[in-house]
């Protein structure tokens, strides 16, 4: 029976009870939401209650449809999960979690069938797959926008904060169109949670943008320049292309944090954000750990999936670094030449003022109106190359590393399998040994061991094997969003080209006439 | 004197620069150059029924230098002092290109083995480009001389045409590079003349507008010379960076296993194309607005020589008038001081004439050249426009069109 249970899909889908469920904060997706009556879970500080009644924006309660199958499905989970669960105490922090108990939604779903059992694989399999269906299609109905950076405060703690807004028509949020005021550490802080909580599960959680402390330091000073303003631009979009990839991840799109960040007016401040906080040097040494543990792990790699795909985003990386680099300096160059051509028509229009002939002169001076108004072309093309090719570029050098990160825990995964399968066998010969030695009480200890260690081989094989499932499944979802992410931009990036040719015609042929009146 | 500027417009103008309309009596033409180490040579061909030449056809071989002679040689002749001297040749110059083509060949060992090839194709036509640039300017050079009624009857001009023989004109040596140093320094005060700070009276109004017309005009001209050939670099520049983009496209989607690889496949083949685009647009526009500004700098400097000669000769005459104010009333040296009057009298008097004349066919050679250029940069810039506007549909469509 447990194996017929499957979360609900997103979008329409909803029950109609997980309204009533607005102002309980709960980690559990609709699945368990609908459990309890009464939350009596810890509520981190979120949604004040104002929010709950302005559900007449929410989504339509009435329209909600509910295949049969579902409704049995809740009502079995009604009398299988206990509140109690000890799986629920990390979880619901709102620090990072310690990164010991795998989260997954199936953890929730399944923990009747064995205390510490992590997975039903084969059930998880269909669900996700079902919720992939939806989500390729419009079901996935959910707007991301950050915009209005606006400075706060003076000096050195003065800050930046952006208005983040969410248009959706997924009833899991209370609304269909708010908006928040979030400053960049509460981006870092997110990304965090959801890092801590996914990574080493395998899901490939979409990096946040880079810190900046020379960017930054121009802004909080108060210089008014370009660079700045530029800055601020290229961050601010950062930020919502970061945004929008996160909540396109179906399994992120479900989680609290997440939601808790687009929709609570107050969010505790992410200290441990900060580049040279203690919590900031802890995570560079720990970096310095994990690289030093990865070269020395030798993996037997039964599945050459693995192996190959490690290659395929190796090579894929080196590209894309190349590429990048060549296109930064295409922009670059185009920037000159845009201040060139101003540099230009201002002195062609000076020799204009000079000429001495009159339909030469005015031909010149139209000359130079055509080469101003084609140095705005050659800068608007430089930003479209900038914020459409090269920042697709940079963040796909990140998501890789991200994905590097995610074969890199199942490595991980592997090693401590592997170290548990050495313990066990280890103290299988200690219990060998006991038995000889004839210690009755050191060998109960010994079996008492063995039965710990083995479950613990079972439990490491378990994980394993569902970090290598859900890996395959994220590189095939990662592989059809990147298709379409480079697709859709490439054509962008097209058009904008074919744009500024069009400009460039409309200009010239303005101007032949003139040339061709001058008598 | 003939106004050969209004002139039939038959010329066969090899440099688009100047709009030549000669008669057929005497042309001249560069058939051919070579580049060795570190000169050219040039193969200057004439043909002509006038009887000052021994042949009809003939050809010599030529250096800069011998150009140099020559033009420098009709400076210096008093009879064409009322003339617009030609411009001379800028020398050949193949270092920047010798030395970009020098490092290419040194190797950068992370440029793939088309990539090479590409910038290597791109190097070699820049120094093709430079080549026919410098034959170009060689030759209208001698083509105006050709041209003009005056100076083409001059004999040196007969000379350099005709001499089979190296004319021995070797470079300056420390004596004439200090001689062309003093020149330079009686220039300026000619500056100070043409400027009117010495306080000479100009008294035709005419002079007195294209004095200042010209100084202002060939300041900003030369602005704008030089800033047009920073956007043809920069153009340039920017074609160049298509090399390695399409060189990184082709890698990504030869590594593909998706729909992509067609993408980048297609995207790269595109930026090659439009590489060769931005490449034609950037010597177009050196050609028709950078190449052209640059001769009508120095041609504004030719002019502005003729103003200082003319000046001079005013000055010439003013002082002799005071001199024979001054034997007037010392009644001492009359006769010669009258007739010494009376040359400078009629020196300036010629000079003015002819130069007035320079001078307004100097602009209308100016126009129409102008016009010609920029109606030609137009076109072109429109030819090109369009032309990667259809490359890029035709790859958007093919893009769109994929599952």
């Amino acid at each position: 029976m447990a194996a017929e249970r499957e979360p609900p899909p997103l979008g329409d889908g909803k029950p109609t009870d997980f309204e009533d469920l607005e102002d309980g904060e709960d980690l559990f997706t609709s699945t368990v939401s609908t459990l309890e009556s009464s939350p009596s879970s810890p509520e981190p500080a979120s949604l004040p209650a104002e929010d709950i009644s302005a559900n007449s924006n929410g989504p339509k309660p009435t329209e909600v449809v509910l295949d049969d199958d579902r409704e049995d499905l809740f009502a079995e989970a009604t009398e299988e999960v206990s509140l109690d669960s000890p799986e629920r105490e990390p979880i619901l922090s709102s620090e990072p979690s310690p990164a010991v108990t795998p989260v997954t939604p199936t953890t929730l779903i399944a923990p009747r069938i064995e205390s510490k059992s992590m997975s039903a694989p084969v059930i998880f399999d269909r669900s996700r797959e079902e919720i992939e269906e939806a989500a390729n299609g419009d079901i996935f109905d959910i707007e991301i926008g950050v915009s209005d950076p606006e400075k706060v405060g003076d000096g050195m703690n003065a800050y930046m904060a952006y208005r983040v807004t969410t248009k959706t028509s997924l009833s899991m949020f209370s609304k269909s169109e708010f908006s928040v005021k979030r400053r960049f550490s509460d981006f870092l802080g997110l990304h965090s949670k959801l890092a801590s909580k996914y990574l080493h599960v395998g899901y490939i959680v979409p990096p946040a943008p880079e810190k900046s402390i020379v960017g930054m330091t121009k802004v909080k000073v108060g210089k008014e320049d370009s660079s700045s303003t530029e800055f601020v631009e290229k961050r601010r979009a950062a930020l919502e292309r970061y945004l929008q990839r996160t909540v396109k991840h179906p399994t992120l799109l479900q989680d609290p944090d997440l939601r808790q960040f687009l929709e609570s007016s107050e969010l505790p401040r992410a200290v441990n954000t900060q580049a040279l906080s203690g919590a900031g040097i802890l995570r560079m040494v720990n970096k310095a750990a994990d690289a030093v543990n990865k070269m020395t792990i030798k993996m037997n790699e039964s599945d050459a999936w693995f192996e190959e795909k490690q290659q395929q985003f190796e090579n894929l990386d080196q590209q894309l670094r190349k590429l990048h680099v060549s296109v930064e300096a295409l922009v670059c160059h185009r920037k000159e030449l845009s201040a060139n051509t101003a540099a230009f028509a201002k002195s062609a229009a000076m020799l204009g003022n000079s000429e001495d002939h009159t339909a030469l002169s005015r031909a010149l001076s139209q000359l130079a109106e055509v080469e101003e108004k084609i140095d705005q072309l050659h800068q608007e093309q430089a930003f479209a190359d900038f914020y459409m090719f090269s920042e697709l570029l940079s963040d796909y050098i990140r998501l890789i590393a991200a994905v590097k990160g995610v074969f890199d825990h199942r490595m991980k995964c592997w090693q401590k399998w592997e170290d548990a399968q050495i313990t066990l066998l280890k103290k299988r010969e200690a219990e060998a040994k006991m038995m000889v030695a004839n210690k009755p009480d050191k060998l109960q200890q010994a079996k008492n061991e063995i039965r710990e260690w083995e479950a613990k081989v079972q439990q490491g094989e378990r994980d394993f094997e569902q970090i290598s499932k859900t890996i395959r499944k994220e590189v095939g979802r990662f592989e059809k969003e990147r298709v379409k992410d480079f697709k859709t931009v490439i054509i962008k990036y097209l058009e904008s080209l074919v744009q500024t040719q069009q400009q460039l015609i409309k200009y010239w042929e303005a101007f032949l006439p003139e040339a061709k009146a001058i008598a | 004197m003939e106004t050969y500027a209004e002139a039939g417009k038959e010329g066969k103008p090899s440099c688009a620069s100047v709009d030549l309309q000669g008669d057929s009596s005497l042309q001249v033409e560069i058939s051919d150059a070579v580049s060795e180490r570190d000169k050219v040579k040039f193969t200057v061909q004439t043909k002509s029924c006038l009887p000052d030449f021994a042949q009809t056809e003939f050809s010599v071989v030529r250096q800069h230098e011998e150009f140099i002679w020559l033009h420098d040689a009709y400076v210096e002749n008093e009879e064409y002092a009322g003339l617009i001297i030609p411009p001379a040749p800028p020398r050949p110059d193949f270092e920047a290109s010798r030395e970009k083509l020098q490092k290419l060949g040194e190797g950068d060992s992370s440029v793939t083995r088309e990539e090479f090839a590409k910038m290597k194709q791109e190097l070699e036509a820049e120094y093709l480009a430079i080549f026919k640039k410098t034959v170009a300017m060689h030759e209208v050079f001698l083509q105006r001389l050709a041209a003009h009624p005056t100076l083409r009857r001059d004999h040196n001009f007969f000379v350099f045409l005709e001499y089979g023989q190296d004319l021995s004109v070797r470079g300056k040596n420390r004596k004439e590079l200090l001689g062309g140093f003093l020149r330079n320094i009686v220039k300026s005060a000619d500056e100070a003349l043409i400027t009117g700070m010495s306080g000479l009276k100009e008294v035709d109004d005419f002079f007195e507008h294209e004095r200042t017309f010209l100084l202002e005009y060939h300041t900003r001209i030369r602005d704008a010379c030089l800033r047009a050939d920073r956007v043809m670099r920069a153009h340039k520049c920017l074609a160049d960076d298509y090399i390695p983009i399409s060189a990184a496209l082709s890698s990504l989607g030869t590594q593909e296993v998706n729909q992509l690889r067609t993408s980048f496949l297609k995207l790269a083949e595109l930026f090659e194309r439009l590489r060769k685009l931005e490449g034609r647009v950037a010597s177009d526009e050196d050609l028709k607005l950078s190449d052209m500004l640059r001769y009508y700098m120095r041609d504004s400097q030719a002019a502005k020589d003729l103003l200082y000669r003319r000046l001079r000769a005013l000055a010439d005459y003013e002082n002799a008038n005071k001199a024979l104010d001054k034997a007037r009333t010392r009644n001492r040296e009359v006769r010669p001081a009258e007739s010494h009057q009376q040359l400078c009298c009629q020196r300036f008097e010629r000079l003015s004439d002819s130069a007035k004349q320079e001078l307004m066919d100097f602009k209308s050679r100016r126009v129409s050249s102008f016009r010609k250029n920029l109606i030609e940069l137009a076109e072109l810039e429109l030819k090109h426009a369009k032309a990667s506007t259809l490359i890029l549909r035709n790859t958007l469509v093919a893009l769109k069109g994929e599952p």
